[in-house]
């Protein structure tokens, strides 16, 4: 099982989820992805639409630098 | 499919929706959509099919565009007056969205080039403004297996209907053209601009559904809806086993071109 990675700490809504939404579809059942993102609405919003559209969120904790947040999520 | 930034920018409204994602725009940008016709019902579903980012987009009509087609054909405009449909058409189509490949027919579809020409697509829009081209083009999609979405409007009411192989079709529900001249031409009827963009949008949605795979599609019923009340029902029609073209005994085996006059626009 891969882990890939996605820095969408640039991004603003809606992309940040379009972006996390194309990188899971490059993946494979089983692999996962490190989502860096801002806190805030990123933060708020990816992780539930994850969720809602049928992926496993594992795990959501804040990085070494204040208010990036780094999700997990399995495909 | 590797998408560029613009791609992902310009379909990011379809990657979000669950329906479609990733791998329903990958089956859009696959997809090959045939509109016969580019008047009030083709002039928007080839501009949503456009947006959509239908990979291939074939357009046949062999008029040209006229002052009296601005009213609802909102693919050609003021300055596009004399010039072909298909030309306008594409024009637009292009500038709108350069991922889509416009393959044009300036020409009438008639019982000679039909089935040669559908058969190089996935799904066909009838949006055309008489009944011999429907029949016609009904039978076309029957005999070579091909679904269509069937649309007409008049005045202010507009039907539809969604036929795929097995489901019921235009004869099952309406089994023979109407007599030449025995309704309006259009001229005399009339019809409320907005009322092809709305039946022209569903023709659309139809198609783009279809691609994808999403939703049930408007097979084995008849959507009809009134713009004057703004009321929308569905009526249910089902496969007629004595069809001329799909019944159990078919006496329509080729195509046939249906005398037509001039302008015949009265829907059933």
């Amino acid at each position: 099982m891969a882990t890939y990675r996605l820095d969408i700490t640039k991004e603003h809504c809606p992309m940040t989820f379009v972006k996390t939404k194309i990188e899971l579809s490059k993946l494979k059942t089983g692999d996962t992805l490190e989502v860096l993102l801002t806190e805030g609405e990123p933060l708020e919003n990816v992780p539930r639409s994850a969720t809602e559209q049928g992926f496993k969120v594992l795990s959501v904790t804040e990085t070494e630098v204040k208010g990036i947040h780094r999700v997990i999520i399995e495909k | 499919m590797d998408y560029t930034e613009e791609q992902i920018q310009r379909y990011s409204r379809h990657f979000l929706l669950q329906d479609v994602g990733v791998e329903g725009q990958e089956k859009i940008s696959n997809g090959k959509v045939l509109i016969v016709g580019a008047g009030g019902l083709g002039a928007p579903a080839a501009l949503y099919l456009a947006a959509a980012g239908v990979g291939t987009i074939g357009i046949i009509d062999g008029d040209v565009v006229d002052y009296s087609n601005l009213q609802r054909q909102v693919i050609h405009f003021t300055a596009d007056v004399n010039k072909p449909k298909v030309i306008s058409a594409k024009e637009k189509i292009n500038q709108l969205n350069p991922d889509v490949n416009v393959v044009t027919y300036q020409e009438l579809l008639t019982s000679y080039n039909a089935l040669d020409i559908i058969k190089d697509y996935d799904f066909l829009i009838d949006g055309t403004d008489n009944f011999p081209v429907k029949f016609l083009i009904n039978d076309a999609c029957v005999l070579a297996g091909k679904p269509f979405s069937h649309g007409g409007i008049l005045r202010f009411d507009g039907q539809t209907m969604t036929y795929v192989p097995g489901s019921a079709c235009y004869r099952c529900v309406f089994v023979s053209p109407p007599p030449p001249n025995a309704v309006p031409t259009c001229s005399q009827a009339g019809v409320l601009g907005a009322i092809a963009g709305m039946l022209g949008t569903i023709q659309a949605a139809e198609a783009l559904k279809y691609l994808t795979g999403v939703g049930e599609l408007l097979t084995n019923r008849l959507l009809i809806f009134d713009a004057k009340k703004m009321t929308f029902r569905t009526v249910n029609v089902k496969h007629n086993p004595n069809c001329p073209v799909d019944g159990d005994h078919p006496t329509v085996t080729q195509l046939v071109d249906y005398e037509q006059a001039a302008c015949e626009l009265k829907k059933h």
